[in-house]
């Protein structure tokens, strides 16, 4: 047969070259040497242009998110805006007064406040907002129709590209002072009623804002999981016997587990930032007691009463406990077997 | 004429059913009755308020004080409120501002996303590791408020129009989403324009771009929709009343429940309705968000999925 006189061993294959691979597999073959074994120079003269590309968007990321973290020197000092128009000025001219500023904070108690209800609303927001998208993607998958579900993919998205303005400003039409709710409840002869300045209900009703703008939104990445699952497991599930809720429990709810570990890491490394958006705009409506969280009490603090060095140091508390966090979930994401936002 | 034209057998039907696998069982009434009443629920509670700001925007003042304020049947339709708030004023100039900031950042924030994508596509290209890590590192945290404050205004950007677009213009996460999809076009492609003669950028736009069209048009949406609906930089670093956008007049005429500046003679005499007029500013700050995103619907799952970030 004259197959057998073709060459097998890969070292007559003229084409292949034998690399030894750093992984200690002597065997192994590649076709082309490795990119490193190119010189430098010529790596430059041949990915110049892509570098060059990169730099417009390098420049900003260094001036607007890399630069900044220098001026957190202004919580160290007794920072005066009033020495210069210029911030750069202020700082070198403004007196060190080391950890006065945090030593403060610790005392205040708006701060306290503020920390309270910071957490407060991430967990009323964890355990009410969060299982609605996949509630809403489980529904919107069950819908065979394709326009059905077109429309329907429509109407839900759509909140979800308004502004936090608009949203408010709908949500007051409703459940203000002068909203549909109470207009409707004084036709019937009862008191209006007034939702939007109510602090008791402050952390409901963010919740609420929130699943209205983007509870349909926040179904696309489970769709995409759903789409994932191979029919044939549904049908082999169906054949050993299961019904429609066991398919379910037993096939589609372990494909949206990865996807459903990851927001969860991700929602948790973000804990400290519930909305700042979205609570400033309210933050007068419902007064500070119950609407002041950490990104407000920084604004507050810094761009109203110009204590710089005060706000920054507020700011610096928040952003070193909030990569604590980030770090730490994506660390319980790996013990979990989940792979996080990166990479062990 | 008695040839009947028959439809195509397979020609998709999209408002009915596809046929059921045979291991399937049939849906019970119960069940499709409360998917059917929950989905309803669901799109009503978002289409119910807007249906009434809509409706209460072209009410008259007659309509809206009869109804005892919103309107939900529309009773005769009138356009005074827009008519009013177009001809000239605050918030003609709010709109027309924030029209221009979204389409200079727009197009900006693509033109730096787009190259930086493609810069950092093409595998074991030099550096492209470090940059990456440039980039990424900055989804983990944040410089702070008040010292991005202090350089905005150490570099002279306060009261230009500049503080709106440059310190958010780019977004990795948009950028790494374009880079996913670039890196899906096939080298041989790349390489055989190279052959031909193309450079780098000649392969962008030539090759690249064309063959990215949905995900260039989500990203597109997403940034437009970042500028259209931004208030907070505006009301950081501007001072001047004059120059403010859209959202930040919305929160002064709506939350504040203040006049527009020059309409208050006409709220308080004549036919125009105050709330009539916050209605019309607020579907004016939808319109535009409404009209365009469900034409690139169909791409969003393209917009929303990095995959793994790959080295």
């Amino acid at each position: 047969m004259s197959h057998s006189t073709v060459p097998r061993s890969s070292t007559e294959a003229g084409t292949l070259e034998k690399v030894p691979v750093a992984s200690g597999d002597t065997t192994g073959f590649r076709e082309k040497p490795p990119a490193g074994k190119l010189s430098l120079r010529h790596r430059f003269r041949r990915d110049r242009v892509l570098v060059l590309m990169t730099l417009p968007a390098v420049l900003l990321v260094l001036v607007f998110n890399y630069l900044p973290i220098l001026g957190n020197v202004v919580a160290f000092q007794d920072y005066d805006p009033y020495i210069s128009d210029n911030g750069i000025v202020s700082i070198l001219n403004s007196p060190f007064v080391g950890v006065e500023n945090f030593q403060r904070i610790f005392e205040d108690s708006a701060f306290w406040n503020a920390v309270e209800n910071t957490l407060v609303l991430f967990f009323v927001q964890l355990l009410l907002f969060f299982p609605i998208p996949i509630l809403l993607a489980l529904l919107i998958n069950s819908v065979v129709r394709p326009r059905v579900r077109a429309v329907a993919q429509a109407v839900l998205y759509l909140p979800h590209f308004f502004s936090w303005v608009l949203v408010i400003a709908v949500f007051q039409q409703m459940f203000g002072g002068a909203g549909m709710l109470s207009q409707l409840l004084r036709q019937n002869g009862y008191d209006g009623i007034d939702i939007m300045t109510n602090p008791d209900t402050f952390p409901f009703l963010l919740t609420a804002e929130s699943v209205w703008k983007d509870a349909g939104w926040g179904i696309i990445v489970f769709l995409a999981a759903l789409a994932s699952v191979s029919p044939d497991l549904y049908e082999a599930a169906a054949m050993d016997g299961a019904g429609r809720w066991r398919r379910m429990w037993h096939v589609t709810l372990p494909a949206l587990r990865p996807v459903i570990a990851l927001l969860l890491v991700l929602r948790v490394g973000d804990a400290l930032t519930v909305g700042f958006e979205q609570i400033l705009l309210q933050r007068d409506a419902v007064g500070p007691g119950a609407g002041e969280v950490l990104d407000t009490f920084v604004w507050w603090n810094g761009v109203r009463n110009q204590d710089f060095s005060y706000a920054a140091a507020a700011g610096l508390i928040k952003g070193v406990v909030s990569i604590g966090l980030v770090l730490a979930a994506n660390k319980v994401a790996h013990l979990m077997g989940e792979q996080g936002v990166y990479k062990k | 004429m008695t040839a009947v034209i028959e439809k195509p057998a397979n020609k998709p039907r999209p408002w009915t059913a596809p046929p059921r696998p045979a291991w399937e069982e049939e849906p019970s009434k119960a069940g499709l009755a409360g998917k059917g009443i929950a989905l309803s629920f669901a799109c009503l509670a978002i289409l119910f308020p807007l249906w009434i700001v809509i409706v209460t925007s072209l009410s008259s003042r007659k309509t809206i004080d009869e109804a005892g304020g919103l309107v939900l049947v529309p009773k005769g339709i009138t356009f005074i409120a827009y008519q009013e708030l177009l001809s000239g004023g605050q918030v003609t100039r709010a709109a027309i501002i924030s029209i221009l900031v979204t389409l200079v950042g727009t197009l900006f924030s693509m033109a730096v996303s787009v190259l930086c994508a493609y810069g950092l596509s093409r595998s074991g290209s030099l550096g492209h590791r470090w940059i990456l890590m440039t980039l990424l590192a900055t989804m983990f945290f944040s410089a702070g408020l008040i010292p991005t404050y202090l350089l905005v205004q150490s570099l002279g950007l306060m009261d230009s129009y500049l503080a709106l677009i440059l310190p958010s213009a780019i977004s990795v996460f948009n950028i790494l989403v374009l880079r996913g999809f670039f890196m899906g076009i096939s080298q041989e492609l790349i390489d055989s324009a190279r052959i031909d003669g193309a450079g780098d950028f000649r392969i962008l736009q030539q090759i690249v771009m064309p063959l990215s069209r949905a995900v260039l048009a989500v990203i597109t949406l997403f940034y437009a929709v970042g500028y259209w609906s931004a208030w907070f930089n505006a009301s950081l670093y501007l001072n001047d009343q004059d120059m403010m956008p859209l959202q930040n007049v919305m929160i002064q005429l709506v939350q504040k429940q203040e006049a527009p500046v020059g309409l208050g003679q006409a709220i308080k005499t004549g036919q125009l309705s105050g709330l009539a007029v916050q209605m019309a500013v607020m579907v004016m700050a939808l319109l535009p968000v409404a009209v365009l995103s469900p034409f690139v619907q169909r791409h969003f799952k393209k917009g929303m999925l990095t995959g793994a970030v790959k080295g």
